[in-house]
């Protein structure tokens, strides 16, 4: 059912405003847009010289799944280098499409009632897809 | 003379159809309307016993088809009050609005201006960035008033005697505003623009005298209008369909093919290229039909009815918010509305729950909502066949909605 999408886990998700902001200076900003829906993520960072994150902040504006995916890359992204960053993205998708039984960084089910939802991926995967570009753009 | 929705409904056999175990309360016929029962059996009928393709073969079943197809078209001519020669089939109002600017449009010169507005939805804004990033033409573009109506007011400071056209949604598909079309027929009179209405939301809303309206394009979709997906018009008056210059290429649109030079058909077949979507066009027959025999008069006072009732409704629902004019003067049924603390597109997934289909997001406008500084809103828009259970059914989510994430 529809209704479990909005389970208390996603919900306490995206209301989780630990990371949420803007870092000013950042080395690296990214925006990341759904053409479809309009969400949109932006990301900035900083990085460790081993070229890893340092610290990481998300600006969303976006549906509950799209804030939910992004309260999640920003809390577990710092330490991470761009390889890993691709691959939880990948991960993510993994799970949602159903070809993979765990979402990375979370415990629980949170994302689980998104997989029977396809028009929704995006939404979560959003911001996944924006950590990614965030390693490009560092200055 | 009171209007019954419940019999009409009847006609429409998507409603037999229990979304998540509750009845279909469908409020996204902005987007997509529901097809009667006759569309569905014209179509199939066609398939069954006159599939062929159109003004090519002399065998039973292409006379048939090309009856069929040339049918459709005298019925959406008569409905627009408008010649048949004067119909253009294509695929839908992004079609159409394409073939405007790419074949008009090729008339056009550098430094010409197209006059356009924040409310169009992005099939009536893109065409014309890419014709003007193609032929170094001027887009201007036409504020909203503080109720999502186009400011028309604006008009005289944005025309000049460089404005070759002026293209608008003939209503709105976020806040359900209408244009006011005399206005604007008088300030591209002035200045000698032509004027091209958007009549995407419009035509749901019945009958239209396209010679009296005063412009010179007009289309529309037909998957909004009872019919088929794939199926839209073009209309423009014949002395300027015949002075623009094809814009596909193929089969049917040609007078004569020879490697020295090719010749072109007369208008509508000039911009039909290849096999035009037949089955598609008898079931936007079949839909002019059924729309001709609806008493438009009552449609209109039962749908205002339900649109009052839904805005009402709103009101009373602490954190909620309409985006688009409050009364029901110079609009169409369709209401946007935007809930505090939830994003248009959970508040619909959450309404799909109780069976209630409604669009959330940006509607193809991103320009109005960078206007409003909005993310995207609901919208609930509203045809002959819904009633007050679409609205309250509506209502109940929104309240739910809120309870749960608000």
């Amino acid at each position: 059912m529809s209704e479990d999408l909005y389970q208390q886990a996603i919900v306490a998700l995206a209301r989780d405003a630990s990371h949420a902001g803007t870092l000013e200076p950042s080395e690296a900003k990214i925006t990341r847009d759904n053409p479809l829906c309009g969400d949109r993520v932006t990301l900035t960072g900083r990085f460790a010289s081993d070229g890893s994150l340092s610290e990481i902040r998300h600006k969303t504006r976006g549906c509950l799944l799209c804030e939910a995916g992004a309260a999640v890359v920003a809390a577990n992204a710092t330490g991470i280098d761009a390889a890993k960053a691709a691959q939880a993205g990948a991960e993510m998708r993994a799970y949602l499409n159903g070809s993979a039984d765990k979402a990375p960084w979370t415990s629980g089910d949170a994302f689980a009632p998104v997989r029977a939802k396809k028009s929704r991926h995006d939404c979560v995967t959003l911001a996944f897809d924006a950590l990614s570009g965030l390693f490009q753009t560092r200055s | 003379m009171s209007f019954d929705a419940a019999a009409l409904r009847a006609q429409f056999p998507i409603f037999r159809e229990e979304i998540n175990g509750k009845p279909l309360h469908y409020l996204d016929n902005g987007a997509t309307a529901q097809m009667p029962q006759s569309v569905i059996d014209a179509v199939s009928h066609h398939e069954s016993h006159a599939r062929a393709n159109v003004l090519r073969g002399v065998h039973t079943l292409a006379e048939r088809a090309t009856e069929a197809y040339e049918g459709a078209r005298g019925k959406v001519a008569a409905f627009l009050n408008v010649p048949p020669e004067e119909i253009v089939f294509n695929s839908g109002c992004t079609a159409a609005i394409n073939l405007v600017a790419y074949s008009y449009g090729s008339l056009l010169k550098p430094g010409d201006e197209i006059v356009l507005s924040v409310l169009e939805h992005h099939s009536n804004i893109v065409p014309w960035q890419l014709l003007a990033e193609r032929s170094g033409l001027v887009l201007r573009v036409l504020p909203a008033t503080e109720d999502g109506r186009i400011d028309v007011g604006a008009l005289s400071r944005l025309t000049s005697a460089n404005t070759r056209l002026i293209a608008l949604a003939h209503a709105s598909n976020v806040t359900g505003a209408v244009l006011d079309v005399p206005s604007v027929v008088g300030e591209a009179a002035k200045v000698g623009a032509r004027v091209l209405l958007d009549g995407a939301q419009r035509i749901p809303q019945g009958p239209l005298d396209l010679q009296a309206l005063g412009v010179d394009f007009y289309v529309f979709s037909g998957h909004k209008a009872y019919a088929p997906n794939g199926i839209g018009v073009l209309w423009a008056r014949s002395q300027i369909l015949e002075a623009m210059p094809p814009f596909m290429g193929g089969g049917s649109m040609i007078g004569r093919v020879d490697f020295t030079g090719t010749t072109y058909a007369l208008p509508p077949r000039r911009f039909e290229a290849g096999t035009p979507p037949i089955a598609q066009a008898v079931g936007l027959g079949a839909a002019m039909d059924f729309m001709a025999r609806l008493d438009w008069a009552s449609v209109e006072a039962h749908e205002m009815a339900l649109t009052q009732r839904l805005m009402d409704g709103l009101g009373r629902i602490a954190g909620a918010r309409i985006i688009g004019p409050r009364g029901l003067q110079g609009r169409v049924p369709v209401v946007s509305f935007v809930v505090d603390g939830i994003h248009p597109h959970d508040l619909a997934q959450i309404l799909d729950q109780n069976g209630v289909a409604i669009r959330g997001g940006h509607h193809c406008a991103q320009p109005l909502m960078e206007h409003l500084d909005l993310p995207g809103t609901a919208r609930a828009s509203i045809a002959p066949y819904n009633d007050a259970s679409d609205i309250d059914a509506l209502l109940e989510g929104v309240a739910m909605a809120r309870r749960k994430l608000a």
